[in-house]
């Protein structure tokens, strides 16, 4: 309780979330009111999920000042854990339907083999991978959910934060880790059928009775209650001691180990447990979004996660939030052509194609003039203001920034 | 007495050439003589000059002769008729056979004489085919026109060869000459052979002799010179080499009780060791030595075949589900007579042991195969080391490639320690340039020279006004600067794409640029790499001269160790960041238009080539131009290098170089070549 007293924001941002959830409810087509079409409660669902990996993408940027640009691969690979298993159990029930009708009882070793020609025919491939063993098992798929993307995380943050690896050069090597992983799921060879991904999950095994409109407020309930806990768990942690010393971290990595603190231990710790949020934000999307491919990990979706966290405001969770919703819902909204085209004499402006400049721009701008983006007018409205120290230097000591040169 | 034989050698081959020669001058009055070879002996000394009676006479004589063979040929009777009137002399011989062959040789029913048929209105215009001279026409009714049937027109096409390979033209040589190398048949040998001393091109000489030697080791019949032909061609890299010998070694795999009697065994096989056991069985199962295996899918047709009151074989259907349950069910079956006994793995092994395999050569003689596995071991070695060559240049040119778009990045990123995302859109506005450029200049050489300092001059525009409006503010927050440029980067690729559409743009190369410097059958290399090659070099030299040699670059050096330093000695730090910082774009967009010349121009194209120019300059280290050459250097190869190993798929080897960058990171984190001391900064 103490935490609510203390964080005005955390009982707001829940309440607000639970009355979002409700209205969303009341209003979808499974509740018979029919105001909220199926496909937008799954659009809100996923945007849900997308505010849980921009939250931990806060924390690993906002608060501990790791630009990492690779965690849309751990998204990614939530995903493809947990479709291995749907994409596995449903193609299981179709094979043994079809295979009942023969005349004699199927051995598993044949179900097994109708299944892998199912799934890999179209990659030529008709032999299910080792990495397919735990397919069968919803339980040990959602291990994996959390497992894989921790194990990625560890290793990679490991090698990285040992050599000292920080700022633009381990941003530019997670881009490259993200790059790497997801050429090596391009390849059909992989195992994961290469570029077209896995598909079909939004049919989830066992709940086929139910209609997708049912299905899909069940998963956006389950998104909002992930997000409310990641985002009750993400306050938590920043309100402690270890949020101090994280946001210490960023500001000052040096002088944190100099004062006797294991600095990379605390990354490593901040780079897994927001790898292991993400993986799980990505296991609730893509069941939502029905296919889950390569080119979810490029590189540059995970600099666009850092674009929402950075017009939303860093270093604070609701920006964070508040950054994915709007940015990746004005988004579907002017690519989904409902924005109104400008005519400018001559030249029409269609929001579909311009939709990309302006997003660019103003990002550009949000860096340059608002770096505490669109949170930041929160402190406005709150009457706070960074107070004025008329250029005199940040820091104690000489070597410190002057105001003015930080501003600039 | 050698000496004698030597001489009289040398005086059949002139008359040889001179007959070929006057044979030339026959048929083409217009054709200039052939030239007779001065080192060979005076003609005259030939025991029997050429005269022209001589001439026509075999040539009607041998019609007259065999003129009810020529009317009505077999296949397998009239080969020596052809090649007696083959080796007539005599300017009509060629002539006849071709008219022959193409089905204008017809009989004239009154007298059984034939003629070389011409179409003259409704009648046929008679042709004598020893003299050439015309014999009147003749009603198409009285005439039966021949037509040999396939396999005889082939013969006469292999006789006729002999005459193209001494034909005038040289063109028509040499067309004789491919088609000789297609179907290349024991008959050719000896045409080959004798068209050789007359030949007078040089190249054509060198072909003939090359592919006499190719017919020689495989069609001669002493094995002497085959063996000798076959080590003529040690270390050559012509794939059509390869192709001729392949078949000298290929082999058939048998199984036998027995080695066989007079086979050229290639080697013994031990099933289990040298052959795969199931591949030795299926062997005999196909020789049919043995009854074949049960496969799941005959054993589950079979058990479904006897369904009998829900069970099958005394077992009941429910229970079918697993393997053990089946092969009892199958083994009930067999004992009720109702399905053939398979094959046990006992049973199995015991017919391996009564049979030994053996890979037989094709050709019979173990001397000509030693030859031909030598020679080709050879050969293959040689072409290892030429792949290995290829494979070089190949990794010397992606390096260039690479080294080409991170130079202007080892500017921005190097020297000013400015993070450009859109560095990747300059090199794309560079090759947008190019393809503009181009529809205005229809001139690919001139456009290219045009196109270059064009887009210099745009990107170096571009990149003094990203300076100015944007990363000028952002200088002490570098991870806010690679968000800002991302925004522009993600603007620009989006402005491209709505002004040049999704589709790829063409940025021709000028026609001098086109193919491929072709060392040998294995090693080539593209003009354009090359040119990449040179491109990057004039680069290079041309940042070290600016760095080195001029005053902006002493500026720069200056404002880069220290700024305030700087500025308190006249130089303005604001003018030198943004003069670098244009130079660093103006470099990417003539990159741009050098990458646009091998790869297509989209506005993905500067996407592409991003991460890896920051590899590239990570992995070689920051702030130093020889570390930039070092990473492309070392990206470049080991890409090409990790290809090898597995060259149909680029995509496993670029993400193995990507780990493996990573991992080169842990030990040298400041890249190849580091700064030491105050340089270094932090």
């Amino acid at each position: 309780m103490n935490l609510f007293r203390k964080h005005p924001s955390l009982p707001v941002f829940l309440g607000l979330l639970a009355a979002f959830v409700l209205a969303v409810t009341l209003m979808s087509e499974a509740a018979g009111a029919g105001l909220v079409s199926t496909s937008f409660v799954k659009t809100l669902g996923k945007t849900l999920c997308l505010c849980l990996i921009a939250l931990a993408m806060d924390l690993v940027w906002g608060y501990t000042g790791i630009l990492s640009l690779g965690h849309f691969a751990f998204f990614g690979l939530g995903g493809y854990m947990i479709g291995m298993w749907l994409m596995y159990a449903r193609t299981e029930t179709i094979v043994e339907a079809s295979l009942a009708s023969g005349a004699l009882p199927p051995t598993p070793q044949e179900v097994q083999d109708a299944i892998a020609t199912q799934i890999f025919g179209v990659v030529g491939a008709s032999d299910l991978p080792a990495i397919w063993s735990l397919a069968g098992s919803l339980p040990a798929q959602l291990a994996l959910v959390v497992l894989v993307p921790a194990a990625l995380a560890a290793v990679f943050g490991w090698l990285a934060f040992r050599a000292r690896v920080t700022g633009v050069y381990l941003s530019i090597l997670t881009q490259a880790m993200t790059l790497a992983l997801a050429l090596w799921l391009f390849q059909n060879d992989s195992g994961l059928r290469g570029n077209n991904g896995l598909s079909g999950l939004q049919n989830i095994p066992g709940l086929e009775q139910h209609g997708q409109d049912l299905v899909s407020l069940w998963f956006f309930w389950a998104s909002a209650l992930a997000l409310g806990l990641g985002y009750l768990g993400a306050q938590w942690l920043v309100s402690g001691k270890f949020g101090s010393v994280i946001r210490a971290i960023r500001d000052d990595e040096a002088r944190v180990r100099f004062l006797g603190y294991p600095v990379e231990g605390f990354k490593l710790f901040v780079f897994v447990l927001t790898a292991v949020v993400a993986g799980l934000a990505g296991a609730l999307y893509y069941p939502q979004a029905g296919i889950v491919n390569p080119a979810e990990l490029a590189p540059i979706a995970s600099i666009y996660l850092a674009v929402w966290v950075a017009i939303g405001g860093r270093g604070r969770l609701y920006g964070a939030v508040i950054g994915a919703a709007f940015v990746s819902l004005v988004s579907t909204w002017f690519t989904g052509g409902n924005a109104p085209d400008i005519p400018l004499g001559g030249y029409t402006l269609h929001w579909v194609d311009w939709w990309q400049v302006l997003l660019g721009l103003s990002f550009v701008a949000v860096t340059l003039y608002a770096p505490r983006g669109i949170g930041g007018l929160f402190d406005l409205l709150a009457g706070l203001r960074a107070p004025n120290r008329r250029g005199a230097p940040l820091g104690p000591d000489q070597g410190a920034l002057q105001e003015k040169e930080a501003d600039a | 007495m050698t000496d004698f034989l030597t001489f009289l050698r040398a005086a059949l081959l002139g008359v040889l050439v001179l007959m070929a020669a006057q044979m030339a001058a026959a048929q083409d009055p217009a054709a200039p003589g052939t030239p007779a070879p001065t080192a060979q002996p005076a003609p005259e000394t030939a025991p029997e000059p050429p005269g022209t009676t001589a001439e026509m006479a075999p040539l009607a004589a041998l019609i007259a002769e065999n003129a009810r063979q020529i009317a009505k040929p077999s296949r397998k009777t009239i080969g020596p008729v052809i090649d007696a009137i083959a080796a007539a002399p005599g300017p009509q011989t060629q002539a006849f056979l071709e008219a022959w062959a193409d089905k204008r040789l017809g009989r004239r029913k009154a007298d059984g004489a034939l003629f070389v048929l011409e179409k003259a209105g409704p009648d046929w215009r008679l042709i004598d085919p020893a003299t050439g001279a015309t014999a009147g026409t003749a009603p198409k009714d009285d005439i039966a026109q021949l037509r040999p049937n396939s396999g005889v027109r082939g013969l006469i096409a292999s006789a006729l060869v002999r005459f193209q390979l001494s034909d005038p033209d040289p063109a028509r040589r040499g067309a004789a000459l491919d088609a000789l190398a297609r179907t290349a048949s024991a008959e050719n040998l000896g045409p080959l052979r004798a068209s050789l001393p007359g030949e007078t091109d040089p190249e054509l000489a060198a072909r003939k002799a090359r592919l006499e030697r190719m017919l020689t080791l495989r069609f001669d019949p002493d094995p002497a010179a085959r063996v000798a032909a076959i080590e003529s061609f040690s270390g050559d890299l012509g794939l059509d080499v390869r192709a001729a010998l392949n078949p000298l070694v290929a082999t058939t795999r048998i199984a036998a009780t027995a080695p066989p009697a007079g086979a050229n065994i290639a080697a013994e096989l031990v099933p289990g060791r040298d052959i795969d056991k199931a591949a030795a069985y299926a062997l005999l199962v196909e020789a049919g030595l043995a009854p074949p295996r049960l496969s799941a899918a005959d054993r589950r047709a079979a058990l479904e075949a006897h369904v009998e009151n829900g069970a099958v074989g005394g077992v009941p259907l429910a229970d079918l589900d697993d393997e053990d349950a089946r092969e009892r069910a199958y083994a009930g079956l067999v004992s009720a007579g109702l399905a053939r006994p398979a094959a046990t793995a006992a049973e199995v092994d015991a017919r391996l042991a009564a049979y030994r395999f053996f890979d037989i050569h094709a050709e019979a003689d173990p001397a000509v195969t030693d030859a031909a596995r030598a020679t080709l071991d050879h050969i293959e070695m040689k072409v290892g080391a030429m792949q290995g060559l290829d494979l070089g240049l190949d990794a010397l040119s992606l390096a260039s490639i690479y080294f080409l778009a991170a130079i202007g990045l080892a500017i921005t990123f190097g020297v000013m320690g400015v993070i450009n995302m859109a560095h990747g859109e300059f090199i794309m506005m560079g090759a947008y340039t190019g393809y503009v450029v181009q529809q205005f200049v229809t001139d690919y050489t001139l456009s290219i020279l045009i196109a270059l300092p064009l887009a210099f001059g745009v990107t170096f525009a571009a990149g003094v006004a990203m300076e100015r409006l944007v990363i000028r503010h952002l200088y002490n927050r570098p991870l806010e600067t690679l968000l800002a440029t991302f925004g522009i980067s993600i603007a620009l690729q989006q402005v491209a794409k709505n002004v040049f559409g999704t589709q790829a743009r063409p940025l021709t190369a000028p026609g001098w640029l086109d193919g491929a410097w072709v060392m040998n059958d294995v090693v080539s290399i593209s003009y354009i790499r090359i040119a990449i090659f040179v491109l990057a070099l004039i680069f290079l030299g041309f940042f070290l001269w600016l760095m080195k040699r001029t005053r902006l670059g002493l500026e720069v050096r200056a404002v880069t160790q220290n700024p305030a330093m700087a500025a308190s000695m006249g130089i303005k730090p604001d003018r030198i960041n943004m003069l670098t910082f244009g130079l660093g774009s103006g470099i990417a967009g003539i990159a741009g238009v050098a990458i646009g010349l091998f790869a297509k121009v989209t506005s993905e194209l500067g996407q592409d080539y991003i991460v890896q120019s920051f590899m590239t300059v990570v992995v070689g280290g920051v702030g130093n131009i020889w570390g930039t050459l070092a990473g492309a250097a070392m990206i470049g190869g080991l890409q090409k290098g990790i290809e090898w190993f597995n060259p149909s798929n680029t995509l496993a080897a670029q993400t193995y170089m990507i780990v493996f960058i990573i991992i080169f990171i842990q030990f040298r984190p400041r890249g190849i070549i580091a700064l030491r001391g105050r340089a270094a900064g932090d």
